[in-house]
């Protein structure tokens, strides 16, 4: 219990990243609560700004795990093993703030909190397996083996993002297809609905940035002390 | 191996194979278009399915007492008459997207639950807002 070094503080460039999130994040709620109602549904768009930034990071850190799981594979460096798991981590946590959101704005708009159409069965799938992969991971005692079998899952993961993104374009659902349109190189909202949400993704993302560095630090302390232990 | 998350890990991958296999490949067509039950009705005769289409235009009828709530679906081909009891959701209107989850009861669809495919496209009010007259208009219709 009795460290005789005290445990560092931040690093500087992690808190430059949490202020600056924060300070974005709060300049796009501003936007956000400044933007017009929607013709159709009022106010309840405004759930989407939230929404669609926690969906995003969710995407993005699932792809930075496969990509660190890849790393680790090719220089098996436990370092980047850590990274994987933490960035997994996260983007359990903000695909279930998306689970969350989607349901709280599911209920009003289109009169239930849940149905088992295409981009929800998908996302239960896509959730379910990244919570398999922490089972997995504590699971296995042996490092070396469990971050192996680790980098296997983060990997596998992955091919449930396009799937997930996909399927409101490959199948009948009842989740609207995307605003910002990539494939069509369309975007169906105002301008300052746009902007709103923009800020809000750019906040999310230097969230999770900050998060990854200070998770992955804490992860390398743990290492440290569980070597140091026997 | 520590076995209680080697447990946990299992009933995942079994839960994952269920969602994958059963769910999924009944989700992949989540409702039935009006002309493709009028190409085969006696396929879904009696069984519980999802119809998707359009509210058409002026074909809505609730009575606020009864709850009863009466309107036609359609594909811009077939026009299917539905029964539903309860409250219309709020974006309930002339050419919304629906979805019905019910059964067909001869000729009628029997609603269960009645649920709102709104679009992707996302638009300030036309004039940035709403006037006083549509802020009476939408009080009206509320009561």
């Amino acid at each position: 219990m009795n460290n005789a070094e005290k445990p560092s503080k931040l690093d500087p460039t992690s808190r430059a990243l949490l202020v600056a999130g924060l300070l974005v994040f709060a300049a796009g709620q501003y936007l956000a609560f400044k933007a017009p109602p929607d013709v159709q549904q009022g106010y309840l768009i405004r759930i989407l700004y939230v929404h669609v930034a926690a969906a995003w990071v969710a995407y993005l850190a699932f792809f930075v795990a496969m990509t660190y799981a890849v790393l680790y594979l090719w220089k098996q460096n436990p370092a980047y093993d850590r990274l994987s798991a933490a960035s997994a981590e996260i983007g359990l946590v903000f695909m279930l703030l998306t689970l969350f959101g989607g349901m709280m704005w599911a209920r009003p708009t289109w009169g239930v909190f849940w149905t088992w159409e295409p981009r929800l069965t998908t996302s239960a799938i896509l959730t379910a397996f990244y919570v398999g992969y922490f089972l997995l991971r504590h699971a296995i005692e042996d490092p070396e083996f469990r971050a192996k079998a680790a980098a296997a899952a983060a990997i596998l993961g992955v091919v449930n993002i396009p799937i997930n993104y996909m399927s409101v374009y490959w199948w009948r659902s009842i989740h609207q297809t995307a605003t910002i349109d990539i494939i069509n190189r369309k975007t169906h909202m105002d301008a300052s609905m746009l902007v709103a949400m923009l800020v809000n993704l750019l906040a999310t993302t230097l969230f999770y940035i900050a998060f990854l560095r200070i998770k992955g630090a804490i992860a390398a302390r743990l290492a440290e002390r569980e070597e140091w232990d026997g | 191996m520590k076995t209680k998350y080697l447990i946990g890990f299992l009933i995942i991958i079994a839960a994952i194979a269920y969602l994958a296999f059963g769910g999924l490949g009944n989700s992949l067509v989540y409702y039935v278009l009006p002309s493709e039950y009028a190409e085969n009705p006696a396929r879904y005769e009696g069984k519980r399915i999802r119809l998707g289409g359009l509210v058409k235009e002026g074909s809505i009828r609730f009575d606020p007492r009864t709850l009863e709530l009466e309107f036609v679906v359609t594909d811009g081909v077939v026009e299917i008459p539905v029964r539903h009891e309860g409250t219309p959701p709020e974006l309930f209107k002339d050419n919304q997207g629906v979805v019905v989850e019910g059964r067909f009861d001869g000729k009628v669809f029997k609603g269960e639950n009645l649920l709102i495919k709104h679009s992707e496209t996302y638009q300030a009010p036309p004039t940035g807002g709403y006037t006083p007259d549509e802020v009476h208009r939408l009080i009206e219709e509320a009561k």
